[in-house]
């Protein structure tokens, strides 16, 4: 199918969802303050924009999400890269690996509220811990796929040590696996961010959760929508990025 | 003390085995081998003989189970050095064709500079300073070898490693790029241990054969080709040598039962 027809088609049904969703409340079909139409939408917008709630709600989201991300990736490729590159080390983890790894990341919400209270430091931590074992399962699987030749020729030129092996070698040929698990990472940490802002701390997800209490379906609406835009971007600027790093590619 | 030393290179009761499953491959058993300075050893044998295992010994990259590897220092009595060629050029696909060319240079007290310059000069060395910006997959075969061979030239190695780098090319590739390696190595004097299984090639190229043979490997023939460069492909001395190798070489795997 031609690229246009694709695009074409998309509008449509886009425009037809959008059609039906005014037409239920209007009609009468459901209760409209339960499911309020897209046209009361950017009333609510606004207004949460003016109070200042929206800015706020999305400066602090933005913040824990990509704090908990750097730290996420951060130790989770650290650490991926040390057991891909040292058969000890994966030895040494391999037990506290298969105890901890099956313990969903939201099981870690009570030790958060516990050790943090309800804190950005709690929802960093969530975050992180969802991330971590994402990217480190990559960046270790990465690591482990290097393509042996690499290293020995890595070796023939005099880069032998595990440092200069790591910098010539694994990490610029690992970089696209690990780069797969970061893209997970991205979408898997958005939800992290709504689940702790969900049990309190500050963000999208809280001023969602308070509109919710006071039945303003329109502004949940708004604060999903809003979820939904800020990860596009993300996605989108993250596809950017990938693609340059890895522009080496055939 | 230099002087009582005999070739660059000397491999003395070499010898090596792989251990797997707990069977154990000889491969090498008491081989000695000498490389002069300055000349163009090639080793031919069946695939699987141990040809790249004794390159890989010489490198560093494997180690023997006994036997000795001396090479002699430079006259300034600075130690000698090796560089590969590998059969499969084995570029780094993240790299650009500049980049692949100065890898071994990063480890040398130069400048970002020095080392840009250091490579384009090899790469002008193998007719390829117009590709320097590519990258390894937007080039051909052939083209991949010139970068594999400047990469290996660029760190002036004593001795220059070359593990059957043209069996994977065309054969009018692997013509031309035979033709450029002996006016490289004119050009530039180095010592050569050029590996192949390619018995027509080892004698067009080498100033001396050594055909490999049998499990453990043994030195089954050693023939000097004395003959100028450029020479004929077709030219008797060739012919003749080839023809002798050839002889031995298939009267050695009949009798090891090792067909090629
Ligand atoms: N890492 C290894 N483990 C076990 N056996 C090996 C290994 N490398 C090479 N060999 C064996 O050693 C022998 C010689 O190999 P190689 O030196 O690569 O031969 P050639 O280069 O002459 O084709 C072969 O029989 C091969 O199977
Ligand atoms: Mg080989």
């Amino acid at each position: 199918m031609a690229r246009v027809n694709r695009l074409a088609l998309a509008l449509l049904g886009l425009v037809v969802f959008l059609a039906l969703w005014e037409a239920a409340p209007r009609l009468g079909l459901v209760n409209p303050a339960l499911v309020p139409g897209p046209s009361s939408l950017p009333k609510a917008f606004v207004k949460e924009l003016i109070s200042g709630n929206w800015g706020e709600a999305v400066v602090g989201s933005l913040g824990h999400y990509a704090v908990g991300l750097v730290v996420g990736i951060g130790l989770g490729a650290i650490f991926g890269i040390l057991t891909g590159m040292y058969r000890t080390i994966e030895a040494l983890t391999a037990g506290v690996i298969r105890v901890l790894r099956p313990v969903p990341g939201l099981a870690w919400v009570p030790f958060a509220i516990i050790w943090f209270g309800v804190s950005p430091a709690a929802a960093v931590f969530i975050i992180a811990v969802g991330v971590f074992w994402i990217v480190f399962f990559a960046a270790f699987g990465a690591v482990r796929s290097v393509d042996r030749d690499l290293i020995e020729l890595a070796a023939a030129f005099g880069y032998r040590s595990g440092w200069a092996r790591l910098v010539k070698v694994v990490l610029p040929a690992a970089t696209p696996g690990i780069l797969v698990g970061v893209r997970t990472a991205l979408g898997q940490a958005w939800m992290s961010v709504v689940a702790a802002e969900i049990f309190g701390v500050a963000g999208l997800g809280q001023r969602m959760m308070q509109a919710s209490s006071l039945l303003a379906s329109d502004i949940v609406v708004v604060y999903m929508l809003t979820m939904a835009a800020l990860y596009g971007l993300v996605d989108i600027a993250f596809l950017g990025l990938s693609g340059w790093l890895t522009r080496w590619k055939a | 003390m230099a002087h009582q030393m005999e070739g660059l290179i000397r491999l003395d009761g070499l010898a090596l085995a792989f251990e797997r499953d707990g069977t154990r491959t000889e491969v090498l058993r008491h081989l000695d081998l000498t490389i002069e300075r300055g000349e163009f050893l090639a080793l031919v044998g069946p695939s699987g003989v141990g040809k790249s295992t004794v390159l890989r010994v010489i490198a560093g990259l494997a180690h023997p189970s006994s036997g000795r590897i001396s090479v002699a220092p430079r006259a300034d009595g600075t130690p000698s050095s090796v560089a590969m060629v590998f059969q499969d050029a084995r570029l780094l696909p993240w790299r650009r064709v500049i980049d692949n060319v100065a890898f071994g240079l990063e480890r040398l007290q130069l400048t970002k500079s020095a080392r840009r310059a250091r490579a384009l000069e090899m790469l002008d060395l193998v007719r390829l300073e117009a590709l320097a910006e590519r990258f390894p997959h937007e080039l051909s075969g052939g083209q991949r070898q010139r970068v594999a061979l400047a990469r290996a030239l660029a760190v002036d190695p004593d001795v220059l490693l070359m593990d059957e780098p043209f069996s994977a090319l065309d054969p009018v590739t692997r013509h031309t790029l035979q033709d450029e390696l002996v006016r490289i190595r004119a050009a530039t004097a180095k010592t050569v241990l050029f590996v192949t299984h390619d018995i027509d090639e080892a004698v067009y190229l080498a100033d001396r054969a050594i055909l490999l043979s049998g499990s453990p490997a043994r030195i089954a023939d050693e023939r000097r080709i004395d003959l100028p460069h450029p020479r004929r492909r077709d030219h008797h001395a060739l012919v003749a040598a080839t023809e002798h190798i050839h002889r031995r070489f298939a009267g050695d795997s009949y009798a090891d039962g090792d067909g090629v």
